[in-house]
């Protein structure tokens, strides 16, 4: 589904990605983990096209993606969500799920203006499907909200919503759980899965170890903008280079 | 909850209908028809104005450039329209444009033979070269933001607004006159032709010339705003990087929504130029973009009707000299107050207002 090729990423002078690569198998749910400033968002917006490469390839099903601007990433089947919300101020829940269908919808601004017949069944289907995913999320309920005037869980709930309205074979999911409580982060990992089983690649940028080893069928780790293991989540928590840079260089402490 | 929508922005658009036939009916029987030439020209301003609010309130881009835009227009279609061609007779260039009908010839006051562009053409001329100037300027501009957006389109403003005073083609600082009316239909037998004109006796046809193109640019860009293009600029103005990575071609629909901005505020100046009979610099200068700028923001920003109600309501009172010489100034004042107290617009203000007292008695 998805492959990185040697991906290099400079700022100036920092290194912020070296080197990684590493391959998305098709209906997987692949997670990234790192400490904190290790490159992972730095990693998701290079394959977004939200950063370009230094150097290095991103392949998305067979077809080189890099330098290609976002929504044109987004056309090709790939959604993600952000780490710090980015929900569109003004607009309802379902109207921020609603210009999610963006892509899969062609109305533009002629038949817009003259609303023509045609656009009719476009907007009826947009509609439906945008309110079948705010009931997937549960918060269907709060579809004339405004997103932005929703509980903090409910506000992440809307942007995967709005991602899944794009019908992305491939979810970038950036950290899903932070600032949820534990039951929320349950709820999130059950989310997950579900949406693994409907056919969606999932890579994720998570902190939450529990999470992390409970849904991930691969573990990648990074560490200072170098991918140090890749793994399943069991070896991954025996791997002691991993161990050491969670918990520190003294071995002994690390294994008490 | 789509139909209900729906049916209210058509009962809306009726009453708004209703209200400008009352308010020409009133004219008449208070025999003060003479308001009517003020409201013809706050229509033609207002279509600028809801095009600018697109911009702004909806897609969340500044502009300080428009009355070039209106400028573009209205200048380009007094010119070709008074400009003689006489001399350029035998260039391959005015035949051509001579046999598909769109010169006509005359003579002047004093006998003298006249080629010029026809209204109409003039008109579509004038509008297609504010559009392709506004697209090839969109294009480098709206990578800009906020501040420098602002100055970027500022610096258009002033561009225009001294090319039109610089050159002699343009009248320089006396602008244009004798601009001849724009024929919209040709005489039918016993109807008279209906143009464009500040003839009197054309007076309340011109006035439902000017409201029905408001109205019908306030439909489309209700309908706009309703679509999915109307959400992905909404979206643009959330949070463009969202918008982006869910698909949405932000540079594309920026460059769109400024272009379809642009081309309003050149219909309105076109269609205010032949009213007025002419256009001077005054209608480019920075002034007329603050201005614009200013009654977007009383009216609301992201609101089309408020925009329109406060477009044509401080216009006219513009218009009929209530404020004076303190005109520009009086403008100043409300894009500042307006920001300072009352950021959604001076309508949501009381909209709010109303709303807490009615829940603070409903509490109690």
């Amino acid at each position: 589904m998805l492959e990185l090729k040697s991906v290099h990423k400079k700022f100036g002078g920092l290194q912020a990605v070296g080197d990684v690569s590493f391959s998305v198998p098709a209906g997987s749910i692949k997670a990234v983990i790192g400490p904190n400033g290790a490159g992972k968002t730095t990693l998701f917006n290079l394959i977004a096209g939200n950063l370009n490469l230094s150097s290095g390839k991103v392949i998305f099903q067979g077809r080189e993606i890099q330098g290609l601007k976002p929504h044109q990433v987004a056309a090709l089947g790939m959604a993600r969500t952000f780490q710090n919300i980015k929900l569109f101020h003004g607009m309802t829940a379902l109207e921020s799920v609603m210009v999610g269908r963006h892509v899969r919808s062609r109305a533009g601004f002629i038949a817009g203006m003259f609303h023509s017949p045609a656009t009719w069944k476009e907007e009826k289907e947009i509609r439906d499907k945008s309110m079948q995913l705010l009931e997937l999320l549960g918060i269907a309920e709060f579809a004339d909200t405004e997103a932005t005037s929703l509980a903090f869980g409910q506000q992440r709930a809307v942007e995967m919503a709005r991602a899944l309205a794009t019908e992305p074979k491939l979810l970038l999911l950036d950290e899903p759980a932070a600032g949820l409580n534990i039951y929320e982060t349950a709820e999130v990992g059950r989310l997950i899965t579900r949406i693994r089983d409907m056919g969606i690649t999932v890579l994720l940028v998570e902190h939450d170890m529990s999470l992390v080893m409970d849904i991930s069928d691969e573990i990648v780790v990074l560490s200072f903008g170098q991918k140090i293991a890749e793994d399943v989540p069991l070896s991954i928590q025996q791997n002691p280079e991993v161990i050491k840079i969670y918990l520190g260089e003294d071995e002994e402490e690390a294994v008490v | 909850m789509n139909m209900k929508i729906k049916e209210s922005k058509l009962l809306k658009i009726g009453l708004l209908v209703i209200l400008v036939i009352c308010t020409q009916l009133l004219t008449k029987i208070t025999d003060t028809q003479f308001y009517l030439t003020q409201l013809t020209m706050s229509a033609y301003y207002a279509l600028l104005v809801i095009g600018l609010t697109v911009v702004m309130g909806y897609a969340g881009q500044i502009s300080l450039g428009h009355a070039g835009f209106f400028a573009i227009g209205g200048y380009l279609s007094a010119a070709l329209t008074t400009h003689n061609l006489i001399a350029l007779q035998a260039h391959p260039l005015v035949k051509g444009l001579g046999s598909v009908g769109m010169l006509v010839s005359g003579q002047d006051l004093y006998g003298e033979q006249l080629l010029v562009f026809a209204p109409w053409a003039a008109c579509i001329l004038a509008v297609l070269t504010a559009a392709g100037i506004a697209f090839v300027l969109g294009i480098p501009v709206l990578k800009l933001k906020g501040h420098y957006l602002a100055m970027a389109t500022l610096g258009f403003g002033i561009i225009i607004f001294r090319i039109g005073l610089a050159s002699e083609y343009f009248g320089e600082a006396d602008g244009i006159s004798e601009v001849p009316g724009l024929t919209l239909l040709p005489a039918l037998g016993p109807l008279g032709s209906l143009s464009v004109s500040g003839d009197f006796g054309l007076r309340v046809e011109n006035y439902y010339v000017a409201w029905g193109l408001l109205c019908v640019g306030l439909w489309l860009l209700l309908n706009l705003i309703d679509s999915r293009v109307g959400r992905a600029l909404r979206a643009i103005h959330g949070s463009e990087e969202a918008a982006e990575a869910i698909g949405v071609d932000t540079a594309r629909f920026k460059l769109n929504v400024f272009v379809l901005s642009a081309v309003y505020a050149a219909i309105a100046g076109v269609f205010l130029t032949h009213y007025n009979g002419g256009i001077g610099p005054s209608e480019a200068s920075v002034m007329k973009s603050v201005r614009y700028v200013a009654l977007v923001a009383v009216g609301g920003m992201a609101n089309i009707w408020g925009t329109l109600i406060m477009g044509v309501g401080l216009t006219f009172l513009s218009l009929r000299g209530v404020f004076g010489s303190y005109d520009d100034a009086v403008f100043g004042s409300i894009l500042i107050l307006v920001m300072l107290f009352a950021p959604d617009g001076i309508l949501s203000l009381n909209v709010k207002a109303l709303f807490i007292s009615k829940r603070t008695t409903d509490g109690h």
